[in-house]
């Protein structure tokens, strides 16, 4: 009997049929266009793909996508996903969440999978705010930025993901842009043919809540240097950065994670210990 | 008659004193006896008093006597704080080293008999020996253990000095006789036996149901069943993963069952706390997960290294929402096996997940018990792989729907804590949202526990209810008397019917349980009938209940 | 990001690209008219459907002329150097209360893109087979500025306050 050919996949492959609820003119759309490019790319298949998302308007992404989904509770994405991969090693697995979501109530746990190097693609949109509860400062925002919550701003300084997954032991770190979906796909398939826990920070516009943010276009721009493997090197660049350097910036050379065992022992075994 | 007989073993830190217990534990245990070691200490890391509680029955038994037979003390530092531990009467014997001074008058006032032995110096006589072996002797022999027996043990578990250490211990036993009051009845040498701790058989029960996907994050008393796990779980070809928290912990489990492997974590009530939020994922996503609680005095931080049954609330009622899920309580120190393997079985049958309560005092107590029955309970996840219009969440007469694994094609779904229709879709539509409560409260609420659901044992117009730790006691409480006791297993869902049957008759209700506000009695009010006239024996941790307890409140 | 206009090597190459171009603005302009029809904003979402019916026919006609029965394999999206095509939309271009103007004024905006990036090829180096295709391209493409500007005319230009929306935005979760 003949095997079934496999038709190459294209992006719209592995687009589902539900329509996203993100305002027109959010950056996520680029991100969801980008990741199914990506995902094309790679010449995986939808069912070997799962994508772990928290709560936030980003991580409502895997049922917009046709592979597995896993839409867990607020800033627990990353655990989520370490779990599935250590038990599925077989599966890719993407993590999708925001800035609020990650680096907020997710921040411990982002701190942890940077150092784990599970073999996960973690893609944060950041919009430097709270979007699905109408806009709150998040960690990225800028202490100036006033809001209901924090009027006159919160005068606290913005945290800065890239360099504390340095810091933390991601394996790979890159910065890309919604306005380049296209871009934003070889980022995202880069990022996930590299092993380890792969960081991409997406800046993607909040049309609704950060109007102001559409003047990213002009600010973001290529990395002016090549990634380096070179953590030392890496966290000066990532010191100085401003915050709108597109590409890869850090690709290492950390071993992924590794836990499973290959032992295959039976229950009696185990019994012996019990036995007097 | 019931024969037994408990010592007490107590010193400052460095005296050996653990290492001891555990010697005449498995003594005990060789010598053909059933028997139950715990332990308590002084908040030092290290150097701490501590004292090894040690009963030998020739009946399986994990309950606490009313009373210690004899205590023995290589010194007298801060002992007298484990004096509410250590109950003594007049029939008792007290142990001491006269070069540390009389024993203090919380023990003496029991009006038992202190008898000095010169543990230093016997001691001293042999080179390399150390006192915690005189007093291992004087006990031994004071219970009538087999010289043979200790012996043995001791061979097993001394890495180094052992011929001083045995004969020192020769030496502690040719202090004393055996006093008259001390029986410990027939040995039963050819029984199949077990020397295992509660968290090990949860473990072991887990592992045994199928868990091969474990999350920790260590809290005490809990950590140890965590500890075990690792080796256990990596010799089958599973994996454990140390996690940053407990909120963590709990999601890695979720994380790995959605994939397909069932999966377990363990924690005590501090970390049941914060996973409470990801166990309601794990209700409304319809994924698998056992979390066994070992329970420990509350609340917030409370006593860690103590025992209490302060987290029925919480297990029950804790999640936000309608929120149906399992909670089963083991028995004894053996049925952590049994509760926890059911509790996986549970979990991955109805897709959802199952609490097992245990406690410290189970969890950290070594016991010798019966070799466990080889159980299958033959309840498996119901996987899918069908392709056609793949409904996850489809609405089914059995509440359960198969679930398709991620590697599956044609059947993607994505799991969701948001409700959402058959096909996994949010919805925020009234006739969704009814219509997956009603699935989700389905599942469980024609859930046919059969026989498991509680041990029911005894006969007569009074009884006795409880769950958990409390029925070792309460099962000695009523020997030789006629009253029932019901100790329930499956905590939720609740079984009226069952709870009416096993009642029926019963004019007088006892309900028993280590909590301060009466968990368990407004539990057992809210879901079921409870006839005639009901009283409440309750009081919190750290101490357990002792049979003469319950007899007395009856 | 501006795309600068680069020498096609050889004339297929170039058709192909040409195609792309054309392909990429009817999925974008897709993409827009779903956006808004999820957001009640129907009216546009016709619009936008009938520009990408339009972009899709000029993608046909360069397939008709090159005798290609589908496109075989694309080439990778992003040789677009870095943005997306010249006559693709930004995906941030819209607003759910967009009017039917706003929507001529992004295709109007594409539209000359798309001719300056052909007019840049055109007075390239390019072979002098792409250079005249380039050419009868441009001139298409400023055939379409034209039709859009006249289009324009005959829809009503949005008010100051078009963006006003009473009702604040909804907390979904």
């Amino acid at each position: 009997m003949n095997a079934p050919l496999t038709i190459p996949l294209q992006a719209k492959d592995f687009k589902s049929d539900y329509k996203p609820v993100w305002c027109p003119g959010c950056g996520d759309y680029s991100v969801l266009s980008a990741m199914t490019k990506a995902l094309a790319m790679l010449d995986l298949r939808p069912e070997n793909v799962a994508v772990v998302s928290g709560i936030g308007c980003s991580s409502r992404i895997p049922a917009y996508t046709t592979c597995y989904g896993f839409h867990g509770v607020h800033g627990r994405a990353l655990p989520a996903a370490t779990g599935l991969k250590v038990a599925r090693p077989d599966l890719t697995v993407l993590v999708a969440s925001g800035d609020g979501d990650g680096y907020s109530i997710g921040g411990n746990h982002f701190l942890h999978a940077c150092r784990r190097n599970v073999d996960l693609t973690y893609i944060v949109m950041d919009n430097h705010v709270y979007g699905m509860t109408k806009g709150q400062p998040s960690p990225t925002t800028e202490p100036d930025w006033c809001s209901k919550l924090a009027p006159g701003g919160t005068g606290v300084r913005e945290f800065h993901p890239l360099v504390i997954a340095l810091a933390s032991g991601a394996n790979f770190i890159a910065r890309a842009f919604s306005g380049d979906p296209n871009g934003c796909a070889g980022l995202i398939a880069e990022a996930v043919r590299h092993p380890g826990f792969s960081f991409i920070e997406v800046l993607s516009p909040c049309v609704t809540f950060r109007p102001e943010q559409r003047g990213w276009k002009d600010r973001a721009h290529p990395a002016p240097v090549a990634p380096t493997d070179d953590p030392a090197r890496a966290a000066r660049r990532l010191m100085s950065d401003d915050g709108f350097n597109i590409g890869v910036l850090f690709k290492g050379n950390r071993p992924a994670f590794s836990a499973g065992s290959t032992q295959c022992g039976q229950m009696q075994d185990l019994e012996k210990a019990f036995q007097l | 008659m019931r024969e037994s007989v408990s010592v007490a073993l107590a010193g400052s830190g460095g005296a050996g004193v653990m290492t001891a217990g555990n010697m005449l534990l498995e003594a005990a245990a060789a010598a053909g006896y059933y028997g139950i070691m715990t332990r308590t200490s002084g908040p030092q890391i290290r150097g701490g008093e501590a004292a090894a509680m040690v009963r030998v029955s020739a009946f399986p038994t994990d309950a606490q006597q009313d009373r210690f037979h004899a205590l023995a003390a290589i010194d007298w530092q801060n002992v007298g704080r484990f004096a509410a531990e250590i109950p003594l009467g007049a029939d008792s014997v007290i142990v001491g080293d006269p070069a540390h001074g009389e024993p203090p008058e919380v023990f003496l006032k029991s009006g038992a008999r202190y008898l000095p032995v010169p543990l230093k110096k016997l001691a001293g006589e042999i080179p390399g020996a150390w006192p915690n072996m005189v007093a291992l002797g004087v006990l031994a022999g004071l219970m009538g253990i087999p010289a043979a027996a200790v012996e043995a043990a001791a061979r097993k578990s001394m890495k180094k000095g052992l011929e001083p250490g045995l004969l020192a211990f020769r030496l502690g036993m040719s202090q004393v006789e055996t006093p008259k009051n001390f029986h410990l009845g027939e040995a039963r040498p050819s029984a199949a036996r077990w020397l295992i701790s509660g968290n090990e058989a949860a473990g072991y029960g887990a592992l045994r149901g199928g868990v091969r996907f474990v999350a920790a994050y260590p809290i005490t008393p809990a950590t140890e069943l965590l500890e075990w796990l690792a080796p256990a779980l990596a010799k089958l070809g599973g994996t454990l993963v140390q996690a940053e928290d407990e909120l963590a912990s709990i999601n890695m489990a979720l994380g790995a069952s959605y994939g397909g492997l069932p999966s377990l974590t363990a924690t005590s009530g501090p970390g049941l706390s914060l996973m409470i939020e990801s166990l309601g994922l794990g209700v409304t996503a319809e994924v698998p997960v056992v979390v066994v609680d070992v329970m420990r005095t509350g609340p917030s931080t409370g006593i860690a290294t103590k025992s209490e049954q302060g987290d029925l609330n919480i297990a029950l009622y804790g999640l936000h929402g309608d929120a149906p899920h399992i909670v089963v309580a083991p028995n004894s120190v053996s049925d952590c096996i049994a509760a926890t393997q059911w509790a996986v079985g549970l979990a991955e049958s109805l897709q959802l997940p199952a609490i097992v309560l245990s406690d410290q005092y189970f969890g950290q107590a070594r016991a010798i018990v019966d070799v466990p029955p080889k159980q299958d309970f033959s309840l498996k996840r119901v996987v899918s792989e069908n392709r056609d219009g793949y409904k996850r969440y489809a609405v089914t007469e059995s509440g359960v729907s198969p679930m398709a694994l991620p590697g599956t094609p044609g059947c993607q779904y994505t799991a969701d804590g948001l409700e959402h229709n058959e096909r996994g879709t949010p919805s925020s539509q009234a006739g969704d949202h009814l219509a997956q409560m009603d699935k989700r409260a389905r599942k469980i609420s024609q859930l046919d526990p059969g026989d498991a659901w509680a041990s029911i044992e005894g006969e007569g117009d009074t009884a006795v209810v409880t769950f958990g730790s409390c029925t070792g006691p309460a099962r000695e409480a009523l020997l030789d008397t006629k009253v029932r006791l019901i100790s329930l297993r499956l905590l939720s869902p609740a079984q009226p019917e069952r709870l009416k049957k096993a009642l029926e008759g019963v004019k007088r209700v006892l309900v028993v349980e280590q909590n301060h506000s009466g968990q368990f009695l407004r539990y057992l009010r809210s879901e079921y009938d409870l006839p005639g006239e009901v009283k409440s024996l309750r009081r919190p941790g750290p101490l357990p209940f002792r049979p003469e307890e319950i007899r007395n409140a009856l | 990001m501006k795309p600068k206009p680069r020498p096609a090597g050889q004339y297929a190459e170039f058709m192909a690209r040409a195609y792309t171009l054309e392909l990429e603005a009817t999925e974008r302009y897709a993409q827009f008219a779903e956006q808004l029809e999820t957001h009640n904003n129907r009216e546009v979402a016709k619009l936008f459907r009938k520009l990408a019916d339009i972009e899709a026919l000029h993608a046909k006609r360069i397939l008709d002329e090159m005798q290609w029965p589908s496109m075989p394999a694309l080439p990778p999206a992003y040789a677009w150097e870095g943005a997306e095509g010249p006559e693709t939309a930004p995906l941030d271009a819209i607003h759910y209360l967009m009017q039917p103007y706003h929507a001529l004024e992004i295709a109007l905006r594409c539209e000359r893109e798309a001719q300056k990036y052909y007019e840049g090829i055109a007075a390239s180096r390019a072979p002098k087979q792409v250079r005249d295709a380039a050419r009868e391209m441009a001139a298409e493409e400023a055939g379409h500025v034209t039709l859009i500007e006249e289009w324009m005319r005959r829809v009503p230009r949005p008010a100051a306050g078009w963006d006003e929306d009473p009702d604040p935005p909804r907390m979904n979760e």
